[in-house]
């Protein structure tokens, strides 16, 4: 069998470099832009032929963008409408990344650590640009929650500050290990068929498609998970417990 | 004992992390049918909260996935 890993190695197709940095056009490059047109694709199409009654893609792109602005309304406040562009973006790009993984032939932007880890490091550098332009120094309590005695102070406050250096680690590596580890499973799966003879193959086929069923939902679901949990992050920020 | 069968004994000893994933699961899925049960009105409301700490803890397994991964990168 050869190395399930080999899938998500990058090769540059168009070699670039910029002041010594590589910055070469690879794969993932490619899918980012495509999925960037798509989700543009998506929302000129949907609001192509306004109706007061929504109907087919449009009713869709306001269902999502309504369930969107709930979420960012829900936990941050009034002042999240500000935030409501940001937010969108963000789900619309990941869930269109997801998604376009999962096409034959094509590749995940997500299972990258690089495009996780920079879309976490935004959110969390976000919180705490928010969180000091709002509540300036008093933005330090957020280290020690409300209504803990003095005498915890000193066990709560490390425990506060490993909890927030946390956040990026986890919000990077939980999107790209959900989407790294699918496609692994369906790779693996997809080789034991090819390898099998016949009669005990059909066994893990039928796996692959129950697995790529699964795999669809986690993608709408991984994108919905960074997303709320970008809403809390920012949350926490405006709102200081 | 090799360094290189102690990396393959640690790579499975990471993903074995799966375990408590597994465990964690059954309990959100099992508490989510309890409270169905006990008052079915709230079921769309308890859903959406099951598949958050569903996907939640399905990360968490994937965080030791990811220890065997980088134990593989190590080992060369």
């Amino acid at each position: 069998m050869e190395n399930p890993l080999e899938h998500f190695e990058l090769h540059p197709l168009i070699p670039l470099s910029l002041f010594g940095i590589d910055i070469s056009i690879n794969k993932a490059v490619v899918m980012m832009w495509i999925a960037s047109g798509l989700v543009l694709l998506f929302f000129s199409v949907a609001t192509k032929r306004r109706s007061l009654v929504p109907r087919r893609v449009q009713n869709l792109a306001e269902m999502a963008v309504e369930f969107l602005r709930g979420l960012v309304v829900e936990n941050m406040g009034p002042l999240g409408h500000k935030f409501f562009p940001f937010i969108a973006t963000l789900f619309f790009f990941v869930l269109f990344a997801n998604l376009l993984g999962l096409i034959p032939g094509a590749y995940t932007v997500t299972s990258q650590l690089m495009v996780t880890g920079f879309f976490a490091l935004v959110v969390y550098g976000l919180s705490l640009v928010v969180g000091f332009a709002l509540h300036g120094l008093h933005f330090f309590t957020i280290l020690a929650p409300a209504g803990t005695p003095g005498w915890l102070l000193p066990l709560m406050v490390p425990i506060e500050i490993i909890s927030q250096l946390a956040r990026p680690v986890t919000l990077a590596v939980r999107l790209f290990a959900n989407m790294t580890a699918g496609h692994i499973i369906l790779i693996v799966l997809f080789s034991l068929m090819m390898t099998a003879p016949v009669y005990i193959g059909w066994m893990p086929f039928g796996f692959t498609v129950a697995i790529y069923g699964l795999e669809l939902f986690v993608a709408f679901i991984q994108a919905y998970i960074f997303t709320i949990l970008a809403c809390v992050y920012l949350g926490d920020a405006v709102k200081l417990h | 004992m090799d360094s290189s069968a102690a990396a393959l004994l640690g790579m499975g000893i990471a993903a074995a992390g799966f375990g408590g994933a597994g465990i964690g699961i059954g309990y959100i899925f099992g508490k989510m049918i309890e409270a169905t049960a006990r008052q079915p009105a709230a079921e769309a409301k308890v859903g959406k909260y099951m598949w958050i700490g569903f996907a939640l803890v399905e990360a968490i397994a994937l965080y030791g996935l990811v220890i065997a991964f980088i134990i593989m990168g190590l080992r060369g």
